[in-house]
């Protein structure tokens, strides 16, 4: 079969294009190296949706992000993905700085950013009473945003699925070959061909675009360090509070979490493209900054720390362009933040980009647009009541932490991309995500997945492939040695 | 409505119901999250356990047996496979379970027995890659005891509490090879006997004042780097060892589990972790008592179900309308002593003694325990050997405590 488009990555840039594409009646194929979706740099991020005033004016990167971030809140809406417009702070500690906040307040006007002022220090602690007596002014923006970012492309790639895109995971691209009008993607799944690709590799973009053609940007993937605290710290920010952003990023952000955390970082080092630990360094420096903005955050809350590596390259702005003499190849590279917030503009300029290529789009009848999740936790007592008794594996609850019931897994298992571990389970329904880090439910979610797959516990796994848990069966009654 | 709920069907739930019955509480009820009542002692098939309470060594599993025994002798109910979702001052205690749903039950006194949980690598901030490989011990104890599976092959345990010195043992008769046991702290947190039987009869060295600092692989553990600290727990540079091997055991500290009494608005005390209690094991909550180590964590699980005991009794007197009554006093800790339970006494509510449980900061060689009110000792107890690993405890009788006023402080003198 010749697919009409095939996408490379589904992170949250291949999700939201294919999301955006399942929309038409097309063949649509998405390539995905890991395990399951969402699994790079989509599920470890500081999970904002920005306002817009940060990016340059002018630049693709500022008109993506503000159109973006206006199309993110729709999309949570419809598909049901935990969003939260919380507003945003970015502080200044000494006058020096407030010429940094002025920039970017104009940045902001520049890009049709609405809702934006600055105000003082004392405004800002009026709006946020944990926040450092040193601030001495603050740009504020009413629109940005907090979501889950694992649950926005899980829900865009499903919706994707449930409208005909197929999804093919553990397909590491290694070679794509020109045949005629058509190309022949080598992947570790096995050979596809589609008229038209979309490079949405991430940190692995420039590998894919060096299968076609000759270098026109550098990767430099750059490690982010995350605290991630209990949510009995979740009240010291009721908004993303950001420091005054550096040529590296955006500095270290203390914001709320959807699920009611706290989450403090990142940093800014080079790194390699996979490279996701931490360092004692990194997580110190994490900590002082984070203080900085918020001097009562507790570290002893800490329930999990995490890198992630952004996509930078060499480029100031994002790449989105067809790859020049590569009919039909469309690059979307060097989507570092805020890439989040600008996934559904930047999918709906792939799709323009793709059309300009000479492919028809009409739309499909009979769209499924909407997803809606069942959160035992958040109902009231009469509906978990109802779903009980509707369905009593609503009423076992496995994961302690979170509230999240059997039910919930089970429907987690049952979803249009099936996940084949315990994080995959956690990133669809939370549970293992609260303070003992699935130090409970982790061998009770394990065997509900064997259960439910067919397959031994033996080959159910943490994350990726090769993150196995159990490493063989104990003695047996009478056995002399262990077989291990 | 109930005489009693009791929230968690573990050993402090259990005696507390037992108790409560044979002290004349009439309509009591257990609410267990697990399929089977004994809690973690379900997976702690080691023995050692009942030393105190039975004058037995026996396997965790046979000790929760005996209490469950005695309780199949009463009327109490239990209820399997449900989960308490809150509490409400008015002792209203919302629960589900797939065989009854929703339920909201009334109780005239409630028990909080939830016992606690492990600290997590992300609680301590073990910096490296993210590998699987790398449990709590007592996760790994259920994989191993109760679902008959191995985690790993090569083994570092970090923290030497009892279940990570415990598990080494488990995990070398399995076949493992444990490759050390590795504490931050100068002494060992463990009990004395478990360092003997489960570290040193099978030759594992236990490295004390080190920790992990770094730990390598991209899948599965492959390498953990152990570097000695400083006395501010800080590593020192160029003593670094490395251990090639696939599995982290963590044995870094319980915390109760406090959710719900949080949540209820209870008093909670940041030393323990636990929530504040009188005398009787009563809460800031009238009518809602707390025992076990959802209050403090406690060594052995005979210690817990003498707590216990106590705690039901006085929640089948409360049920049975005898408010406790009287003006508090405080217990504060002094020099050397890291927390007290209880931590107020209403000495009008003292029978005959009051027993004050703690512990130190430190290794205490020939000291002594002394409390004071004021300016004036009203006790001294002396010890030949203190640590913080082993809960101690103190007897005060009553016609000492009639003598303090205002507040007492436990403290070590060396």
């Amino acid at each position: 079969m010749v697919y009409d488009v095939a996408v490379i990555g589904c992170g949250v840039i291949g999700a939201a294009t294919a999301y955006e594409l399942s929309h038409f009646k097309l063949n649509v194929l998405v390539l995905e190296a890991e395990n399951d979706v969402a699994d790079g740099t989509t599920k470890a991020n500081s999970a904002i949706i920005h306002a817009g005033y940060d990016p340059e004016p002018n630049t693709e990167m500022a008109r993506l992000n503000v159109e973006g971030s206006k199309l993110a809140k729709d999309i949570c809406k419809k598909l049901d993905v935990p969003y939260k417009q919380c507003g945003s702070l970015v502080l200044a500690f000494s006058d020096d700085e407030i010429p940094r906040l002025k920039k970017l307040y104009d940045n902001g006007v520049a890009n049709g950013v609405p809702d934006i002022r600055v105000i003082t220090g004392d405004e800002a602690r009026k709006m946020e009473p944990y926040l450092s007596k040193e601030v001495v002014a603050a740009l504020y923006a009413l629109s940005a945003a907090i979501v889950n970012p694992w649950d926005y492309a899980l829900a865009m790639a499903e919706t994707a699925v449930v409208n005909g895109v197929e999804i093919k995971l553990r397909s590491k691209v290694t070679a794509i070959k020109k045949q005629g009008d058509l190309f022949e993607i080598h992947t570790t799944s096995g050979v596809y061909t589609a008229k038209l690709v979309v490079n949405a590799a991430g940190v692995h973009a420039g590998e894919i675009h060096e299968m076609v053609a000759a270098p026109s940007f550098e990767m430099h993937p750059t490690s982010g360090q995350y605290y991630l605290m209990d949510r009995s710290e979740g009240g010291l920010a009721g908004s993303v509070i950001f420091q005054c952003p550096t040529k590296e990023g955006k500095g270290v952000l203390v914001a709320p979490t959807v699920h009611g955390n706290l989450i403090v970082g990142p940093d800014a080092v080079p790194c390699g493209e996979d490279d996701v630990k931490t360092t004692a360094d990194g997580l110190d420096y994490v900590a002082r900054m984070g203080k900085k903005s918020v001097p009562s955050v507790d570290l002893r809350a800490s329930i999990r720390n995490f890198a992630g590596v952004r996509a930078n390259t060499n480029k100031d702005d994002f790449i989105i362009e067809v790859v020049d003499g590569v009919h039909g190849f469309v690059d979307a590279a060097g989507i570092k933040s805020p890439g989040l917030s600008a996934a559904p503009a930047i999918a709906k300029k792939i799709c323009s980009l793709l059309l300009a290529e000479g492919i028809e789009m009409p739309f499909k009848d009979n769209y499924k647009g909407t997803r809606k999740m069942k959160r035992f936790k958040q109902l009231s007592d009469s509906e978990k009541q109802a779903l009980i008794r509707e369905n009593p594996a609503y009423g076992r609850v496995i994961c302690r932490c979170e509230t999240i019931t059997e039910g919930e897994i089970l429907d987690a298992i049952r979803s249009p991309i099936t996940p084949c571990s315990v994080d995959g389970i956690k990133r669809r329904c939370n549970a293992g995500m609260g303070r003992c880090q699935g130090g409970f439910c982790g061998p009770r979610v394990l065997d509900i997945l064997a259960r439910e797959l067919g397959v031994s516990p033996l080959d159910i796994l943490q994350d990726k492939d090769g993150t196995f848990i159990l490493t063989g069966q104990t003695k047996k009654a009478g056995e002399g040695t262990a077989d291990v | 409505m109930y005489d009693l709920i009791v929230v968690g069907g573990g050993p402090a739930g259990l005696a507390a119901a037992y108790a409560a019955r044979q002290n004349g509480a009439k309509k009591i009820i257990i609410l267990e999250r697990d399929k089977e009542l004994g809690g973690i002692l379900n997976q702690c098939i080691h023995n050692g356990f009942g030393l105190h309470r039975f004058k037995e060594e026996l396997t965790g599993p046979e000790y929760a047996g005996r209490f469950e025994k005695m309780l199949e002798s009463t009327d109490v109910e239990v209820s399997l496979d449900t989960m308490v979702l809150s509490i409400t001052p008015r002792r209203e205690v919302h629960c589900v379970s797939a065989e009854d749903g929703y339920r909201i039950l009334e109780a005239k006194a409630i028990v909080l027995a939830m016992g606690c949980r492990e600290r997590t690598r992300g609680a301590i901030s073990i910096p490296g890659t993210r590998p699987a490989g790398v449990f709590t011990a007592g996760a790994a104890q259920r994989y191993v005891n109760m679902e008959g599976y191995m985690v790993g092959k090569r083994v570092v345990i970090l923290g030497s509490g009892d279940i990570g010195l415990i598990m080494a043992r488990r995990m070398t008769l399995e076949g493992a090879k444990v490759l050390a046991c590795v504490e931050v702290m100068p002494y060992s947190g463990g009990l004395n006997r478990n360092i003997v039987q489960c570290l040193h009869d099978y030759d594992i060295p236990l490295y004390l004042s080190h920790t992990i600092t770094d730990i390598k692989g991209d899948r599965r553990v492959e390498q953990v780097t152990v570097a000695k600290v400083d006395e501010n727990r800080k590593p020192i540079k160029g003593s670094e060892m490395i251990f090639d091997c696939d599995t982290i055991l963590l044995s870094v500290g319980l915390i109760p589990e406090n959710e719900l009494t949080r949540g209820a608005g209870i008093e909670i005390d940041r030393r323990t972790n636990g929530a504040v209690v009188y005398e009787n094991m009563e809460t800031s909550m009238d009518g809602v008592f707390a025992c076990g180590n959802v209050v403090h964590v406690h060594d052995l699980v005979d210690f817990v179900s003498a707590e216990s005991e106590r705690a039901g009794a006085a929640a089948a007197k409360y049920a049975l309308g005898g408010e406790a009554a009287g003006e508090a006093i405080d217990v504060k800790n002094g020099d050397g002593v890291s927390y007290t339970v209880p931590q107020k006494i209403r000495i009008d509510n003292v029978e005959k003694a009051c027993e004050i449980f703690f512990r130190v900061r430190k290794i205490y060689k020939d000291s002594k325990i002394v409390v004071k009110s004021g300016e004036t000792q009203l006790a001294s107890f002396k010890r030949e050997h203190l640590a913080p690993g082993e809960m101690e405890h103190i007897t005060l009788p009553k016609v000492l405590l009639d003598k303090a006023s205002g507040e007492i402080v436990v403290s070590v003198e060396e």
